[in-house]
């Protein structure tokens, strides 16, 4: 009896765990998409089974094979190897999109909060002034004044996500400002900003981090989208909007060239949005009682 | 020269329907060390007037009249100023003792925070004296409670970490807002008898704002009754109970459920009320509030704004009714059927 504890101890232990991943599965398959791609992003950086660039035109079009996994482009080039060398291009947009929009955004937000009145009245108009336009179409506007290329195309996005953000958080804001500890704290004496940097910041950021995997998702779609167009990330660079415009020449006689990008977004953009929606059963418990 | 001298206070809060008048011709005054009880029904301006003190008020809130605290009037002061008065030299116990700590910040976070503002402490001063007042206000072992959340408190417990914030840098005036009502009974008279002791030892002001006539008898020297935002009757506490002098008094006292009271007389226990509800703060009747819901009013109660009187043979206690020798028949009658 004793000597077979442990062995049960552990198997309870892989039990518990394998029951905790099924009730958080949206959470463990969305990290586990997002972890592939920043794992491919950053082993691209030291390794890819080919260059993603070198041209190889005697080898174009090639089926999937031992030698080029997911085959090869309409120039020679090793799909794999541009896939992950894209996922560079998809993090990088992202990250700097998000960061953008959670920066400015949420310090907007958190502003009109706090201040309420005109300030609010303003922040909120402009926000949904800039709502009026879809995301993509806002970029390509922001792009077309600021130029093709890479840099503008995230600041395109990241503009387009100020208002998502700033909306987001003052509308968490106003709720938590209308907690009683927030009117504890000014009965301390703390002022305005002392309150919404130390009392509603803290509270409102499992709010934000799921809004920002979400935003990440779209991020890396408006990229796409922007690059499938051309105004997006320029080549010689990798993109998987630009491997999807490439292939789209070929797309009767060699689908596979459209179908491998295209699963790489599709699966960014699931597992991201899996994630976000796992954070928030994880982090908003109150959300999923119900269920 | 009294403490904390309110002058003529006008709390109007603009809404949907007009200007609704929360408080209105609110004057007392409280000495250094001196408890004022503040009772009333719900809605009749105990906790605007708290608000009001700090500055606090709801956005749509707007004030006249004069605070002033310490030759210096509140009212006049711009928000940093204030800042500087809220929790240093004035502070407030709330209500809800489970939702005015905030659920991330520890219990030692939320002391120390108020001395660091306002005292320039250091943050091993700070945390001394959170120490301190935290085992002062009967926190056991409190040096360990430092790192605890809110959430692993008792209800109880965390009142006293909001009375020891509240005292952290040693306030004039101390506003407990039913403190309380939220707590089962068994903690309420440990709480009261906390506070109690604390205003002595400080010899800070304390402003007891309650509905519960008995937490008002056991802890405060003086009494303001208020009623549809304005103070009907104000007294010591002694002479106030011992004369009722407006008809709204005698109705609020006579609610308190008494055990045994009904069968006494033989009657059933029927709990005693007050007929009507309370004025529309919209649409006040234009003389005296009450008039609509006493038992001993008239035409000239309802268009007449009534007088202060003197009451009893003790100084300061006064009455505003417009019929002061029916008000006191009434309560003779009273006390001959009880």
């Amino acid at each position: 009896m004793s000597d077979r504890a442990p062995e049960q101890v552990s198997e309870n232990r892989v039990l518990a765990a394998f029951s905790l991943m099924l009730r958080y599965r949206n959470f463990v398959i969305g990290a586990g998409l997002t972890g592939l791609v920043i794992v491919s992003a950053f082993l691209s950086t030291v390794w890819t089974p080919h260059s993603a660039v070198k041209l190889d035109i005697r080898n174009r079009t090639q089926l999937p094979s031992w030698e080029n996994w997911l085959g090869t482009d309409h120039l020679g080039r090793d799909i794999l190897s541009m896939i992950m060398v894209g996922a560079q291009n998809s993090l990088i947009v992202g990250i700097v999109a998000v960061s953008i929009g959670v920066i400015i955004g949420v310090g907007l937000g958190l502003w009109a909060a706090s201040q309420r009145g005109w300030v609010e009245e303003l922040v909120m108009r402009f926000s949904d002034f800039t709502f009026a336009f879809p995301a993509v179409l806002s970029a390509i506007m922001i792009t077309a004044i600021l130029g093709p290329g890479a840099v503008n195309s995230i600041l395109a996005i990241g503009i387009f996500n100020i208002p998502v953000f700033a909306r987001i958080a003052r509308g968490a804001a106003n709720a938590i400002w209308t907690r009683e500890f927030i009117m504890a704290a000014r009965a301390a004496g703390k002022g305005n900003f002392r309150i919404t940097v130390e009392h509603v910041l803290p509270n409102i950021t499992s709010v934000i981090v799921v809004q920002a995997t979400i935003s990440f998702a779209v991020a890396i779609l408006a990229e796409a989208a922007l690059s499938y167009l051309g105004i997006g990330t320029q080549p010689p660079e990798p993109s998987w909007g630009r491997m999807l415009n490439d292939a789209q020449t070929y797309i009767t006689m060699k689908p596979y060239l459209a179908i491998f990008p295209g699963m790489a977004i599709f699966l960014a953009v699931l597992g991201l949005n899996m994630l976000g929606d796992g954070l928030r059963d994880i982090l908003d418990p109150r959300l999923t009682r119900g269920r | 020269m009294a403490l904390l001298e309110v002058k003529n206070l006008d709390v109007t809060l603009a809404t949907n329907r007009g200007p609704a008048r929360a408080v209105r011709n609110l004057s007392f005054e409280l000495d250094r060390g001196q408890t004022l009880g503040i009772v009333g029904e719900s809605g009749c301006g105990k906790s605007m007037t708290a608000l009001a003190l700090l500055g606090l008020l709801p956005e749509n809130g707007t004030t006249s009249g004069n605070i002033i605290l310490d030759g210096q009037d509140l009212l006049t002061l711009d928000e940093d100023a204030m800042c500087d008065v809220r929790g240093n030299r004035i502070s407030m116990i709330f209500q809800e003792p489970m939702t005015s700590l905030n659920p991330l910040h520890t219990i030692g976070r939320q002391v120390t925070e108020p001395m660091l503002i306002h005292q320039g402490l250091g943050l091993d001063d700070a945390r001394a004296e959170a120490v301190r007042l935290l085992e002062r206000v009967g926190i056991a072992s409190a040096a360990q409670r430092l790192d605890s959340y809110p959430h692993q408190l008792s209800g109880g417990q965390r009142q006293r970490v909001m009375i020891a914030m509240a005292l952290s840098c040693k306030p004039d005036v101390l506003i407990a807002d039913e403190p309380t009502t939220a707590l089962d009974v068994t903690i309420q008279g440990q709480i009261l008898d906390l506070i109690a002791d604390l205003v002595d030892e400080t010899g800070m002001s304390l402003i007891l704002i309650s509905h519960d006539l008995g937490v008002i008898a056991e802890t405060v020297d003086r009494v303001l009754v208020m009623y549809g935002g304005a103070g009907v009757e104000t007294g010591p506490t002694a002479s106030l109970f011992e004369h009722l002098a407006h008809p709204y008094t005698q109705g609020l006292f006579a609610a308190v459920p008494r055990l045994g009271s009904g069968a006494r007389r033989g009657e059933g226990a029927r709990l005693s009320t007050i007929p009507g509800l309370v004025p529309d703060l919209v649409d006040l009747p234009g003389g005296c509030t009450f008039a609509e819901r006493c038992s001993i009013s008239d035409g000239a109660c309802a268009g007449t704004v009534p007088d202060v009187h003197a009451v009893g043979d003790e100084a300061g206690h006064d009455v505003a009714c417009l019929k002061p020798a029916e008000a006191k028949a009434l309560f003779a009658g009273k006390e001959g059927t009880a």
